[in-house]
């Protein structure tokens, strides 16, 4: 069959399933788009290329599928990098489309041209250049699968405007990739992982986004109810552990509770599950869980020993070793003594009790924990919640409790401000019936504030829930506690009227600014059937707590009250 | 832990920009190469790469790693001295005066270099062998008056 690159294009795209396509278009790839017109594609035009790879990316992690997208070249494709190193960051499975100039005047600083291959390398798991149209198919087939395969990531394939003018015979491709980097699980030392849990005293899992991207989340509490060891996680991993369970930390690190830092820091094995060790999670490193020995799952070899150093690894997918864990001790081949954990799920309560996560509580005005809080009941945990970067982001981290695996979107690697907004719209398309909600600040929604065009456009009923403080409140809070209140740039003294902003978008826009107006906003908010901004005025020097100073052991957290402990 | 110099020999797919990602992991993650030596093999799809570089053991098992993670390499070796067979080839172009030519002669024969060519003022000199010994005949030559030098990288072969 003859086919032009634009037709092989969209007959990949339908051959790997993919049901949705977010883009932008221009000049280099305007024959795709003419294609994607006649095969009549589903493809959401975003309004910026950055919220069009967020959008993919939010797609990707809330139906655990690959998110697909669509640019032109030059500066449809630069301004894909931000999403792109976010993506790559967080092991986010996307693959990006970019048009190039011709191949014949690849090299000549034509317009719209830009090396965006060579500018993607050290953010991307793959990137190709497809100078020939014969090679198209293939090298989209290999795209897919390098982006899902062994450590997800995204993949990006720039297309040259003659190749996808080119004409050449098709064949679907039918292999699996060649080119495929993952490697075999070595489950080899499983043995001694058992040998280890089973004469552990104090005993903490530590979950990670690998938990949700490698589909492990069932297993997950199977292994650790049935054991019954406490659980703790990354802020990527949150949602693989229900956050109502009891046995059940909150998240650890910087902005970890109190209860799941002093039980690293004293635990004596630490079973690390599809994480990284990222240094918001360990702080200063040879203070991290200085006790334990620590067991290491992960698909990824290059995390084993990358950061923290482990007694055990185990190379491979988390569900494969959870199953095969599991599978054990149903068949008796594995137990821990009875009441081996109890003094340790002592300890942890009376640190519970010591320290809970909490806040001071005001009549006067809106405590941003109390919004979060508050949507939490309000939603009975059923939404799927965006965040964007900064207080915001770790407010939703701490205060709603995530029940379910690919419920929580957050930028956690790159720490991409104006990733949420994007993000909920890539979630609300993967799952048009489920309440979407972003939880974001007044400085990160107005740097994707224009994909609200694009909620409208598409009637997604994206609820947007902003924690108004007037400040960029993560780095004010630093300048308080670091730099004796110099306060350098972070006071945003001009916001927009968010509710006005609201209507000249034709969504509907709300605001609270007294405590007894949240619950009435936030109900009238997300029982309506269209995008809203839900705008809180809230108290505006509201810090982050517990923190460990950057730097500090964990375990040395400074609660709010600003007592230290430990 | 004490740092060592370490080889490490990739067959890569023969692509322009396998290089650069090579090149790139390395550098954008602090490790230094310190010499490279890239040509195809027998297969013209496929090159192989010698490089060294520096490190402690942990460094240079990470450095395996992410080497590993590149989709266009196909197998990283790490060679040892011991296990494999190393060689270097270096270009010297040294001046030669009435005075020095007897001894520049003697030295070409004794570390068993080859004249390439030699003119009224200068002459190139083409030497191979291990890298501490084109160190160490370089180090002899420099008393003589070395105008320039250039080095290939170490390649490298597994016995």
């Amino acid at each position: 069959m003859k086919l032009t690159g634009s037709q092989i294009f969209v007959k990949s795209l339908q051959e790997e399933e993919v049901d949705i396509i977010f883009g932008y278009p221009g000049g280099a790839v305007i024959d795709i788009y003419d294609e994607l017109h006649k095969s009549n594609f589903r493809h959401i035009l975003g309004r910026h290329e950055q919220g069009v790879v967020h959008a993919a990316d939010g797609y990707a992690r809330a139906s655990g599928k690959v998110g697909a997208c669509i640019v032109t070249s030059g500066p449809g494709a630069t301004n894909t990098v931000t999403g792109i190193a976010n993506a790559y960051m967080d092991s986010i499975p996307i693959v990006v489309f970019t048009g190039q100039v011709p191949t014949t005047l690849i090299g000549t600083d034509a317009f719209q041209e830009a090396d965006i291959t060579g500018i993607t390398r050290p953010c991307t798991k793959h990137n190709f250049l497809v100078r020939r149209v014969e090679d198209l198919a293939e090298t989209i087939k290999d795209a897919f699968n390098i982006a899902r395969s062994g450590r997800p990531g995204p993949v990006l394939v720039d297309l040259p405007k003659d190749v996808m003018q080119a004409v050449t015979d098709y064949k679907p491709v039918s292999r699996l990739s060649s080119t495929d980097p993952a490697h075999k699980p070595d489950l080899t030392r499983l043995p001694d992982v058992l040998d280890l849990m089973s004469v552990a005293k104090r005993p903490v899992i530590l979950l990670g986004g690998g938990v949700i991207l490698g589909k492990a989340s069932d297993e997950l509490r199977e292994f650790a109810r049935s054991v019954r060891i406490p659980v703790t996680s990354t802020l990527m991993g949150l949602g693989a552990f229900p956050g109502t369970d009891s046995l059940w930390l909150g998240m650890l690190g910087m902005h970890g509770t109190y209860f799941a830092n002093m039980a690293i820091s004293k635990c004596d094995v630490l079973i690390a599950i599809g994480v990284r060790f990222d240094d918001r999670v360990t702080s200063k490193i040879d203070t991290f869980a200085p006790n334990a020995k620590v067991i290491h799952i992960d698909v990824d070899p290059a995390s084993i020993d990358k950061n923290v150093r482990t007694d055990i690894s185990i190379i491979s997918d988390c569900r494969p070793a959870l199953q095969l864990i599991n599978n054990m001790i149903k068949g008796k081949r594995f137990a821990v003594p009875e009441g081996q954990h109890d003094d340790w799920l002592r300890q942890i309560s009376q640190w519970r009790s010591e320290g809970p996560l909490t806040y001071c509580h005001s009549s006067d005005v809106i405590k941003p924990q109390f919004v979060v809080e508050k949507l939490y009941e309000l939603t009975q945990g059923n939404a799927i919640i965006a965040t964007e970067v900064g207080q915001n982001q770790m407010w939703a981290a701490q205060f709603y409790k995530f029940d379910h695996p690919n419920t929580f979107l957050s930028s956690g690697g790159l720490g991409t401000m104006g990733y949420g907004f994007p993000a909920a719209i890539g979630a609300q398309l993967a799952f048009p019936d489920k309440l979407v909600v972003d939880i974001a600040g007044d400085g990160s929604i107005q740097m994707n504030i224009q994909e609200l065009a694009t909620a409208v456009q598409y009637n997604l009923p994206v609820k947007i829930v902003i924690l108004n403080n007037g400040y960029l409140g993560m780095v004010r809070q630093w300048q308080e506690l670091f730099y004796e209140k110099r306060y350098s740039h972070t006071d945003m003294t001009f916001q927009p009227d968010f509710v006005r902003l609201a209507e000249a978008y034709n969504v509907v826009g709300l605001r609270a600014t007294r405590p007894e107006e949240v619950e009435p906003v936030l109900r009238q908010g997300l029982s309506t059937p269209r995008t809203v901004i839900m705008d809180f005025h809230v108290s505006r020097q509201e810090g982050v707590y517990p923190m460990v100073r950057p730097g500090d052991s964990i375990a040395e957290m400074d609660l709010g009250g600003r007592e230290m402990i430990n | 832990m004490e740092k060592k110099a370490h080889i490490f020999s990739l067959l890569v797919n023969n692509k322009p920009d396998v290089l650069a990602r090579i090149s790139g992991i390395l550098g954008g993650r602090g490790y230094n190469i310190d010499s490279l030596c890239v040509n195809t093999t027998m297969s013209p799809e496929t090159s192989k790469i010698v490089l060294t570089t520096t490190g402690d053991q942990a460094t240079i098992t990470k450095i395996e790693k992410q080497l590993n993670k590149l989709v266009d390499v196909l197998q990283v070796s790490d060679l040892t001295e011991d296990d494999s067979v190393q060689s270097e080839m270096a270009l010297i172009r040294m001046k030669v005066t009435k005075e020095n030519k007897p001894e520049l002669l003697k030295a070409v024969e004794t570390f068993k270099a080859r004249i390439l060519i030699m003119g009224p003022v200068c002459c190139i000199i083409e030497l191979s062998g291990k890298p501490d010994e084109i160190e160490s005949t370089l180090a002899h030559l420099k008393t003589m008056g070395i105008e320039d030098t250039v080095r290939t990288g170490t390649i490298a072969l597994k016995k």
